[in-house]
């Protein structure tokens, strides 16, 4: 069976929406949102370079490679308001930020 | 060879990338004390009119850098300039409150300049990759600021909230980019506007692509339904980071969604029309009516910002160069107003802290006739009571997009303005007509400058800056192809 531009896309929307449910049906911890967005991203980076090598054009996989570098420093940030949030409130579970409502 | 001179359209950016890292090392010297930031302020406040300067210096011509991934034209050169006013008034307005707080650093003004190298990035984005880059510049520093205050639960509660769902909206977005490169074989918006013929329908992965792109910026400019973040994050920051967040990054976010579909998506007008219509409806009225039921001043504000996120979306609905100026228009008088509304929330101070309350304004115009005055002013003015400048900022929208058939949009707009006022009028009779409160403190000079400075834009709109600004947003917006 040949494996083409489809398939690759199927895998990225599959991660795509594994990622997305990650965040929004995920009741018990912070850090698993984290894995989920980093889910995203990846999902994001699988489209663009399979688009980018079935097009023959070298744009996507740079798109991608700076997709990478964002997704660090954007995890570096998380951690340390999740360490933060954890100094004040002793406690990363989801169902417990919840001081402001309304 | 490349000469230095091809760059100048870029001396703005460079000045304050430049600056940024030198706030950092004199920031990182001088140590923490007790008036660390203060310098820092000031001399990013210097660092932004410089740049704001230059870029009035520049003259005007629309030039594109980098292939096509860097755009300087009149429309970029007019929201640069409010973006940068707006940082600057933010810069000055956050010392004395974080000073008072114990947790003056130096680290705030140096976030608020990168914030707004991001924000510049944005408005310039001629192509997904700059546009990705510039967007996640100013969130990494909006989401830090939000939790500046890292003693106190409900700033670091903002900004756990204001991270999350940003990573998701910027994952969106993504997804909607990589989908549109794959369906256009390019991310230059120039060749993905060139990739759908006048009249044709684009393809249906393109369309695909571009609902998830809008789905992430309306995220970024909190439009119904991806709004969720924003009353959480403005009530839990600390009022002067809520003061930047409602200002500049709005008006940046605002500028890039335009610029991405008169540019981007020329030829696509009918597909991107009615999710901005619905965008904007929805907008508007929940702006209206759910901030009815709240009495914590910095989330009616959030409400409120949703509210005339949605207006200003009219004008983009109209899809017309009228409607893109209405936008310009808008988005001016709404910076103005919004400051100067969090100047006077930052002077509710009494001695054992601050108050977000509306009811401890009951009787403000006995204890302090001056500032019960100017927030009446203010206030007539988000509501959109002629002859004050807030009128004139609905009426810029509203008049292209009944140009543009959408007559029905600007009635349901006018009739959410009317729901809106009312609870604009509670406040001024909480101020005027309820038995008093203890006055507050007396506010600090820069934050009684920043008071008058608006209420006077909001007042004499209609004499003086109102016709440079209405002739300026014109030409500005005839820089968009249409």
């Amino acid at each position: 069976m040949d494996i083409g531009i489809a398939h690759y896309l199927t895998v990225g929307a599959c991660l795509f929406t594994l990622g997305m449910f990650g965040i929004f049906l995920n009741r018990k911890n912070v850090i698993i949102i984290l894995m989920s967005v980093e889910l995203m991203l990846l999902a994001v980076n699988i489209n663009l370079v399979a688009f980018a090598h079935f097009a023959n054009d070298l744009v996507g996989q740079v798109f991608a490679l700076f997709i990478l570098t964002v997704a660090a420093a954007e995890t570096a940030i998380g951690l340390a308001i999740i360490v933060v949030y954890y100094r004040n409130r002793g406690s990363i579970a989801v169902e417990d930020i919840n001081m402001m409502k309304g | 060879m490349i000469e230095a001179a091809t760059y100048a359209p870029l001396y703005p950016e460079l000045t304050l990338a430049i600056g940024a890292m030198a706030l950092l090392m004199l920031g990182a010297f001088r140590g923490e004390g007790e008036n660390a930031g203060q310098l820092e302020g000031w001399l990013a406040v210097a660092v932004l009119a410089l740049a704001g300067g230059m870029l009035l210096a520049q003259p005007a011509e629309s030039v594109s850098l980098f292939n096509g991934a860097f755009i300087v034209d009149q429309f970029g050169r007019f929201m640069k300039l409010l973006v940068l006013a707006g940082s600057a008034f933010a810069v000055v307005m956050s010392y004395d409150y974080f000073k008072r707080h114990g947790v003056a650093k130096f680290e705030v003004p140096v976030l608020m300049l990168l914030a707004t190298i991001g924000m510049m990035m944005m408005i310039s984005a001629g192509d997904l990759i700059s546009l990705y880059l510039g967007l996640e510049l100013q969130s990494l520093a909006l989401y830090v600021l939000a939790a500046v205050r890292r003693d106190d639960v409900r700033s670091s509660e903002a900004g756990l909230k204001y991270f999350v769902l940003g990573a998701l909206s910027s994952g969106m977005l993504l997804y909607g980019a990589s989908l549109i490169y794959g369906f256009t074989g390019s991310t230059s918006l120039a060749v993905i506007a060139s990739s759908v013929q006048p009249g044709g329908t684009p393809s249906l992965g393109l369309v695909v692509g571009l609902v998830f792109l809008l789905a992430g910026l309306a995220f970024k400019v909190a439009a119904v339904p991806f709004h969720m973040w924003s009353p959480d994050v403005y009530e839990g920051a600390p009022t002067p980071i809520t003061a930047f967040f409602a200002a500049a990054p709005k008006l940046a976010a605002m500028a890039l969604l335009t610029r991405v579909l008169i540019a981007g998506f020329p030829n696509a007008v009918p597909q991107w029309q009615q999710i901005i219509v619905f965008a904007a409806i929805g907008s508007m009225l929940l702006g209206a009516f759910a901030a009815i039921g709240q009495t914590n001043i910095k989330r009616l504000m959030a409400y409120s910002s949703i509210g005339h996120v949605g207006f200003a979306l009219v004008g983009l609905a109209a899809a017309t160069s009228d409607g893109v100026a209405g936008i310009l228009i808008y988005m001016a008088i709404y910076l103005a107003m919004t400051l100067g509304v969090f100047a006077v929330i930052l002077a509710m101070r009494r001695k054992d802290g601050m108050v977000e309350d509306i009811y401890e304004l009951a009787g403000l115009a006995q204890t302090d006739l001056k500032m019960a005055a100017i927030l009446g002013v203010l206030l007539f003015s988000l509501a959109g009571v002629p002859p004050l400048a807030g009128f004139f900022a609905k009426w810029y929208v509203l008049a292209p997009a009944v140009k543009a058939g959408l007559g029905w949009l600007a009635v349901i707009g006018v009739l959410a303005s009317v729901v809106s006022a009312f609870y604009y009028l509670r406040i001024i009779k909480i101020m005027f007509f309820d038995e008093p409160k203890p006055g507050f403190e007396k506010s600090d000079a820069v934050i009684a400058f920043v008071m008058a400075a608006s209420v006077v834009f909001t007042l004499v709109f209609v004499v003086w800056p109102g016709p440079s600004i209405l002739s300026a947003a014109n030409a500005a917006a005839a820089t968009l192809k249409f």
